[in-house]
């Protein structure tokens, strides 16, 4: 195949020029037939690039952009959208009471799950990492296993079962806390908490394994230097060595978990149903999913998708600026 | 004298710790063990407890009399579907191992120019995708559905197939991981005249082996359990085409006297991605050493 052997040897060799080339303050125009050039020659590389990027512009990134565009207008999918400016927005805010007890929920849900779980992956995993080795396979197993395991957490509606045969209600009857069953997953007053329970008992993730990934991943001589500079006990290891030199997983591990803990509806739906008593476990999600789902109106549930985008990753990008600062 | 010097060192690495807060770690790791492990414990022993031992009072915690009526039973309300439960399973099957195969084949061809190839623009493509990892599907759902609705994909496997063939979070731990390839070896090959197919195809390929089972694990378990989620339901909506998830969670979802096959199949369902997960632990963790997130 002599043509593929002369088009890479020219590509190893463009390479070369290219550095030594770009500095030079030039016509814009050879800038120009150099860059046209620069993607002839690596032309196999984006047809590599394609299959991926047209799949993920088309189901990713640009429904971001439809989503926006959609919530200015008023659209039930059989008729052709209209355009109401910003009165989806202004209803959400404004008339929708729901919308309001959905936000606040999930903002409870990202301010309480989202960081308690954050730190339980990077403590747990701390932990694990002082085990033996095949101890620690299990444990990482036992840990990871609720977020694979798919509906494996029904167990816990089960477990708060409102009649006396549910776990909690049946053991604290039988040590007499309480004289009748508490109907957990129908008053709002337990609702919230139990499917913050949940929620946590299902978040050691993606950033779990990073974290555990990394910290066996940690250069002992880093921390042979510590204990000779000074470092006296495992506290200031942590905050010395070990959190500066794992930063690139913990920004990862809080992208995975503020991402997640936004993004509560399918346990909250199934455990206290949908819609919920008074709206108790009512999220910015299971808002979404009633209006585009069910109601069919795409505009308004494209306004609520579209705020939920902005919160996440508007939330994402602040807590990756604090990061930046953790051990100095 | 060098020998000496690390025997110091690790003396004053043991300094580090002392015993009471050994111990207050120990019992700290093991309460949120059993916290983890006591729903399992729950959902194996209900999977197994015959009806009258459901209405006990007090309940037992551990099944006295195990028996296997639960599956039984799972098997008999299914009987009475119209849907086959061979249906639902080769469907499940279907997707779970397509949209798997594709994720790992698409993501791997499209790391390899990001990882290696300084493609103009490469980078940008790149920048969007780690934004991407920071926000949910749900986000995109609704558009998803007029796209899927457009390209006459709505009520197939194709509708819950293709959104996951592109996820980000693959594309981004694969490129993490082909980094660290020498550059050396591409060159090599490129000057023995092969192509970037051929290099991608049997030297990276090859090479990346620890993190197509990380991409294998992390894809299936999204897909193995997909259906029950209202992105699930809305996409495909024939019977015939909904998957186990789905029909376990709308036969199931019927109170306490279900209980028991609940159990049953939350069971059946968790044993494959577990049984895959622990067959790849090793792969996953030295893939995700390369996952950070760099400033």
């Amino acid at each position: 195949m002599p043509a593929a052997s002369d088009r890479s040897g020219a590509g190893v060799e463009w390479r070369g020029q290219a550095g030594t080339t770009a500095r030079r303050p030039g016509a814009g125009r050879g800038r120009l037939n150099r860059l046209i050039g620069e993607i002839r020659i690596k032309r196999q590389g984006y047809v590599l690039l394609a299959p991926y990027f047209i799949l993920f512009f088309l189901f990713t990134a640009f429904p971001v952009l439809m989503a926006f565009g959609l919530s200015f207008t008023n659209f039930n999918v059989l008729e052709p959208p209209t355009w109401v400016g910003w009165d989806n927005y202004a209803n959400l805010f404004v008339k929708d009471e729901v919308f309001l007890i959905a936000l606040k929920n999930t903002l409870l849900f990202a301010a309480i799950t989202g960081p308690l779980s954050y730190v339980a992956c990077f403590f747990l995993a701390w932990l694990i990492n002082e085990l033996s080795p095949g101890i620690r396979s299990f444990v990482t197993l036992l840990f990871y296993a609720p977020s694979i395991s798919g509906n494996v957490f029904l167990i816990w509606q089960v477990a708060f079962s409102g009649d006396s045969f549910g776990y909690a209600n049946a053991f604290l009857m039988k040590w007499g806390f309480i004289l009748e069953p508490i109907q957990w997953l129908q008053d709002p007053k337990y609702m919230l908490a139990i499917i913050m329970v949940v929620q946590l008992w299902l978040s050691l993730g993606t950033a779990f394994l990073a974290f555990i990934a990394g910290l066996q991943g940690l250069d002992m001589t880093l921390i042979e230097a510590g204990a000779i500079d000074g470092i006296r006990n495992r506290w200031q290891e942590l905050w010395f060595i070990t959190l500066p030199s794992l930063r690139p997983m913990l920004m990862f591990g809080a992208v995975m978990q503020i991402t997640a803990s936004f993004a509560v509806a399918e346990v909250a739906t199934s455990l206290v149903g949908f819609p919920s008593p008074q709206y108790a476990g009512h999220t910015i999600v299971t808002h979404l999913n009633d209006f585009g789902t069910i109601r069919f109106e795409m505009g308004y549930a494209s306004a609520v998708a579209t705020f939920l985008f902005a919160l996440m990753l508007g939330t994402n990008l602040v807590v990756q600026k604090l990061l930046r600062k953790v051990g100095g | 004298m060098r020998l000496g010097f690390g025997i110091r060192l690790r003396r004053q690495k043991k300094l580090n710790r002392s015993w009471p807060v050994d111990i207050a770690l120990f019992v700290l790791l093991s309460g949120a063990g059993a916290f983890m492990a006591v729903p399992f414990v729950f959902m194996v022993s209900t999977a197994l407890k015959p009806l009258d031992e459901m209405f006990l009072f007090p309940p037992t915690f551990i099944v006295r009399s195990p028996t296997l009526d639960n599956f039984y039973d799972l098997t008999l309300i299914f009987a009475n579907s119209w849907v086959p439960l061979s249906r639902y399973v080769f469907n499940t099957i279907f997707v779970a191992f397509a949209g798997t195969a594709g994720h790992v084949i698409l993501a791997s061809m499209a790391a390899y120019p990001l990882a290696k190839l300084r493609l103009p623009g490469g980078g940008f493509l790149f920048a969007v995708v780690i934004l991407s990892l920071m926000f949910a599907s749900q986000v995109t759902s609704i558009p998803n559905y007029l796209t899927v609705t457009w390209l006459g994909l709505l009520d197939s496997y194709w509708a819950l197939i293709f959104p996951a063939l592109a996820t980000s979070l693959g594309l981004f731990l694969m490129k993490q991981f082909m980094e660290q390839i020498p550059d050396a070896l591409i060159e090599a090959a490129k000057i023995d005249g092969a192509s970037e197919y051929r290099i991608f195809w049997t030297i990276i390929m090859p090479m990346v082996r620890p993190a197509w089972l990380t991409l294998i694990i992390f894809s299936f378990k999204g897909l193995w359990g997909t259906g029950s989620g209202a992105q699930g339901a809305s996409f495909v909506y024939s019977e015939q085409l909904k998957t186990m998830d789905y029909a376990f969670s709308q036969i199931l979802s019927g109170g306490f006297i279900r209980s028991g096959p609940m159990a049953a199949a939350a069971l059946i369902m968790m044993l494959v991605p577990v049984a895959i997960f622990i067959l790849t632990q090793r792969s996953v963790i030295q893939t995700m050493s390369t996952s950070g997130l760099k400033d």
